[in-house]
């Protein structure tokens, strides 16, 4: 095969020639794939058909001993997912929306919320419920619009968008990768629903980002998930669960009411918050979106009279379900407030992250919420 | 370090360098000088203080050490070159004291992995190795062939120290102990002695040649630049002596910025890392198999998946690497031995190992197999010849599999193959006169061919579950998923 290499003769022009064809072809081709954009239809081809789906989005910073890694192409994200699966005509489907404690963190695949859910066998309207994990590490309501826009092609008869007050503040709508990386996307939302996001904040693309020199991570990464395929279909494992240090009960008099960009306790107003997401996720979703604000750990701890937690003081919380609670009513959304119903030992390394046990004993109660609401729709 | 893409690139722009500007006549010696700043750059930072300087210092000291006892005192050429070896030995050692002045030199400058030792201490240790050896010149030539068995000896047990993990730990916690570092933190990675393998095989090949007068007279430069020649450092591959004084020879005559040359040595650089950087590296992050997924895995197919990405991956891993080496030795002038013919297109283990690491393979035939087997044929009563064969691939595979780490698993991969060879000599010296009929059948001989393929492949391949994995009871465990056992 390489006897081209042990042959003699070759000349200076004959190297050049090879340098030059071989640059002129990595320039055309850097070309064609900047004019065709092929990104998404190859994101749309995944292993995961043959190797078995993911229950929950890729995400990992231990790629090698998870099999999962941390990408922002949501094309070849959601096509890894058991979302992708043709929906059966007795297929109640219901998506689960949010961040890390929708997702899993410190939770088994077959831990997470959507699947104690699956595992209850739940029937609605003679239809068998079948629970997709869509949550995200990452608290952005910027990102769950992103993903509930994205899984709109996947004909959802129910959303539980589950959210906490860490994914509202303006700081955290556009911070994130997938958010930056999927700017386009991103921009388009923010123009159809008149969000007050500032678009300037958005990363901008440049000529080279289109081609295969700019985008060299994101196909590498494409690669990467199809591999780990392999070993998601052959262990079950996508996180690496290590030991954790408990979420914080004792708070510091230093920073104490501290939240965001107030050091003090101010009167929040529907600006200070990104409801304007929340409001244009339940309007661009077809099916219909029950909110559900997430359950939080409250402490009990030195200074606990001030905060509840480590995200939260007392004062920015309350403030927060009540705006929450009137802007619910005021729109007739579907909205359950939960932050109360989880005993303090349920929760694990953060404030909204639960324990197995936890995790089952909320997926309860979204149970009871999706029979509840079931039969409605 | 190991050869990553800048180190290539950084390689590259330097045999441009050595090609273009280089007078001829002083070559040689940038190729001396080049190996023995490289030995220093390429060695991966030690957490044990000094240890990545004492390493490639140990490395050179052996090497002098090595060059001095195979001299032949009354060679004439050996004789002749005798003041240019001791310009040469005072180079090395100005080279190793200048490298240990990067003790004064920012962190960010510095072309070795940490601070230096400092360089007056160096200066002294080094004369303090060297100079009992060079005084004790009448007992060194006088008992030539004993001092040459001593030497090897030292070299084995260097190589059984630096293999075996409970012993490097032991040197680690003494060395840390001496350096008044925590002892907890004893272990093996603190003694990773790169390219040492591969130059303690080199030394007992000039050893042992010695001994039956096979080596040529070699200068210190030769010797030293042998030894250490930085492309083929890391992992191979290893030259013979007298081939590679004859390229050594023909490196001043070489046309300068030769076309030919680059070409070929550019292609073969580009092919290595292709074959390295894309396909192994990339089997390497999931599809190959380690000792993490060997726990994880629980399935028969992903188990088997696993495996034959283990095998190709180390195929390209090792050949690219080889591919590389080659690359940068005919880019300086050097046309080191090919290491891989097609290994996993063979149709008997017998060919495999002719065509996969072909010089360790050569080099274990040389120094383990042939001396052994003819040992054994001189022993009266003889004994059996089928013994003699079996304990002749016994202690050639061994020595192969334990060359890669001293532990249960490499020492089993290695009587695994020493029995595959065992066999395949003895089917084959019975079906020989069957083979040779299916010549005028070629659809038998081919459907033959393929079925030997798909053994001696499928031997191999389960082979590499001992060598890839670090413990006994979990190769068996994978073993028992391969085959569908307590899944």
């Amino acid at each position: 095969m390489w006897g081209w290499l042990r042959s003699d003769g070759y000349s200076w022009g004959f190297y050049a020639r090879v340098v030059l064809k071989a640059t002129v072809l990595f320039a055309l081709c850097n070309l064609v794939y900047a004019l065709t954009m092929p990104l998404p239809l190859l994101s749309s081809f995944s292993a995961y058909s043959l190797t078995g789906p993911r229950t929950r989005l890729p995400y990992s910073n231990q790629p090698a001993e998870a099999f999962s890694l941390t990408t922002t192409n949501l094309d070849a994200m959601l096509a890894t997912h058991t979302i992708t699966r043709p929906k059966a005509p007795d297929e109640f489907r219901v998506l689960l929306v949010g961040d890390s404690a929708t997702w899993g963190w410190l939770l088994e695949p077959d831990e997470t919320y959507a699947a104690a859910i699956n595992a209850a066998n739940l029937s609605v309207t003679d239809k068998q419920v079948q629970a997709y994990n869509l949550g995200y590490p990452v608290m952005s309501l910027t990102k769950d619009l992103l993903i509930l826009e994205q899984a709109q092609r996947y004909d959802p008869d129910l959303v539980l968008w589950l959210i906490s007050l860490e994914s509202f503040p303006p700081s955290k709508q556009t911070f994130s990768p997938i958010v930056q990386q999927n700017a386009e996307t991103v921009g388009d939302l923010l123009g159809d629903y008149d969000l007050s996001i500032n678009e300037s904040e958005l990363e901008q693309v440049p000529w080279w980002g289109r081609t295969i020199v700019g985008q060299r991570r994101l196909l590498a990464d494409w690669l990467r998930l199809q591999i780990y395929s392999v070993g998601w279909a052959s262990t079950g494992k996508d996180q690496v669960i290590s030991a954790y240090e408990p979420r914080r009960s004792d708070f510091d008099a230093e920073g104490l009411l501290q939240f965001e960009g107030y050091e003090e306790p101010v009167t929040l107003a529907y600006d200070d918050l990104a409801f304007d997401v929340l409001a244009a996720g339940i309007e661009l979703t077809d099916a219909p979106v029950i909110v559900v604000n997430e359950p939080i750990f409250i402490s009990d701890g030195q200074n606990s009279d001030q905060r509840y937690n480590s995200l939260y003081p007392r004062w920015a919380y309350d403030q927060y379900r009540t705006l929450l609670r009137e802007l619910a009513d005021e729109n007739d959304w579907l909205y359950y407030d939960l932050w109360d119903t989880m005993s303090p030992d349920t929760f694990t390394d953060n404030p909204v992250h639960l324990s197995p046990a936890g995790a089952q004993q909320l997926a309860e109660q979204l149970q009871n919420i999706i029979l509840e609401h079931g039969e409605e729709f | 370090m190991t050869f990553d893409l800048t180190t290539i690139g950084i390689l590259f722009t330097a045999a441009l360098l050595y090609s273009a500007l280089l007078p001829p006549q002083w070559r040689g010696w940038s190729l001396m000088i080049g190996s023995v700043v490289a030995i220093y750059w390429l060695q991966p930072l030690s957490q044990l203080r000094y240890a990545d300087f004492v390493l490639p210092t140990a490395t050179i000291a052996l090497a002098v050490g090595g060059w001095y006892v195979t001299r032949k005192p009354d060679d004439d050429e050996q004789k002749q070159s005798w003041p240019l070896d001791m310009a040469a030995l005072g180079l090395v050692l100005g080279l190793v004291v200048g490298m240990a002045c990067f003790r004064y030199i920012a962190p960010d400058f510095r072309l070795t992995a940490s601070r230096p030792p400092n360089p007056l201490w160096v200066a002294v240790g080094l004369v303090a190795v060297q100079a009992p050896l060079m005084a004790s010149r009448r007992v060194v030539y006088g008992q030539q062939r004993r001092t040459l068995m001593l030497m090897i000896g030292l070299v084995v047990l260097l190589f059984v120290f630096i293999k075996a993990t409970p012993l490097v730990t032991t040197v680690s916690y003494v060395g840390r102990t001496l350096t008044g570092q925590d002892t907890a933190l004893a272990g093996s990675v603190d003694f990773t002695w790169l390219g040492f393998s591969y130059v303690a095989f080199r030394l007992i090949h000039t050893f042992r040649d010695r001994q039956s007068g096979l080596l040529p007279a070699l200068s210190l430069r030769e010797y030293l630049t042998y030894i250490i020649f930085f492309p083929a450092y890391l992992a191979g591959p290893i030259d013979r002596a007298e081939h590679f004084k004859q390229e050594l020879a023909g490196v001043p005559e070489m046309p300068r910025l030769d076309a030919n040359r680059f070409t070929i040595g550019t292609g073969r650089i580009a092919v290595g890392i292709f074959k390295k950087f894309v396909i192994a590296d990339t089997l390497a992050i999931g599809l190959s198999l380690n000792p993490a997924l060997a726990e994880q895995v629980n399935s028969t197919v992903g188990m088997w998946v696993l495996l034959y990405g283990y095998a190709l991956r180390l195929f390209f891993d090792f050949s690219g690497y080889t591919d590389i080496a080659i690359g940068l030795g005919i880019l300086f002038g050097i046309r080191l031995p090919e290491n891989f013919k097609r290994p996993y297109t063979k149709t008997s283990i017998t060919t495999f190992w002719q065509s996969w690491h072909i010089t360790l393979s050569n080099w274990a035939r040389f120094y383990v197999f042939s001396p052994l087997s003819r040992g054994l044929l001189r022993r009266k009563p003889k004994p059996n010849p089928m013994l003699i064969v079996l304990l002749a691939h016994a202690a050639t595979m061994l020595t192969i599999g334990l060359w890669h780490g001293i532990t249960w698993n490499f020492a089993i991969w290695g009587a695994w193959h020493a029995l595959g060879l065992f066999v395949h000599k003895q089917w084959s010296d019975r079906t020989r006169k069957w083979y040779r009929g299916l010549k005028d059948k070629p659809l038998q001989r081919r459907a033959w061919n393929g079925f030997a393929w798909f053994v001696t492949f499928h031997f191999v391949v389960l082979g590499w579950v001992w060598f890839a994995l670090p413990e006994v009871g979990q190769s068996l465990t994978v073993f028992s998923r391969l085959f569908g056992v307590g899944n």
